[in-house]
């Protein structure tokens, strides 16, 4: 079941306000993206915590409602 | 620790480095997991690849086991290091290979 680039970016700016995404649908499908997050909410955390903070805003559809999500996070320099 | 989670805590404590994948490194069976094979071999070290396809416990199982949602996983040490997107920030960064070599990882 794909997701919009609307619905995630919904979702990753509700959890992390002020985040800078960027959305490429690699696919044409919606169902395989591929994002780049930059947020504050990031300094100070390791590479695995900051993805998780992303997949944590997806609420669990991570691997289930998104099938693919090629990710990638940046702290604002 | 419930049987899943003994069966993958010896798994990923019998090799330096284990990948959990679907398919395997010759056919690996998803773009993601091609990816880290990719990275792997580019590394040039020894690794245990586990086919999740293969083994549906194993596939759900491991995604509790290290807090992570999606399939492939590389384990250095026993310690989970991440996906296939952190596999290749930390490519890209040097610092994979940096950690291999900390770690003195077998070479392929």
């Amino acid at each position: 079941m794909p997701m919009s680039a609307g619905e995630i970016e919904r979702l990753i700016a509700t959890a992390l306000p002020g985040a800078e995404i960027e959305l490429t649908d690699l696919a044409g499908d919606d169902d395989h993206w591929a994002a780049r997050v930059t947020a504050p909410q990031f300094a100070g955390k390791s590479r695995v915590q900051q993805h998780k903070m992303v997949y944590d805003a997806l609420g669990g559809r991570m691997g289930g409602a998104l099938h693919a999500l090629q990710l990638s996070t940046a702290i604002p320099t | 620790m419930s049987d899943v989670n003994s069966r993958i805590s010896d798994i990923v404590s019998g090799s330096d480095v284990v990948l959990f994948m679907k398919g395997t490194p010759l056919f690996p069976q998803c773009g993601f997991s091609s990816r880290a094979v990719a990275i792997l071999d580019h590394c040039g070290v020894a690794y245990d690849s586990v086919d999740v396809l293969q083994d549906m416990e194993i596939r759900q199982g491991i995604k509790g086991y290290s807090d992570w949602p999606t399939i492939p996983q590389l384990y250095v040490k026993g310690e989970f290091v991440g996906g296939s997107d952190i596999m290749m920030e930390m490519f890209e960064a040097g610092e994979l290979q940096q950690m291999l070599d900390e770690q003195s990882v077998a070479r392929a």
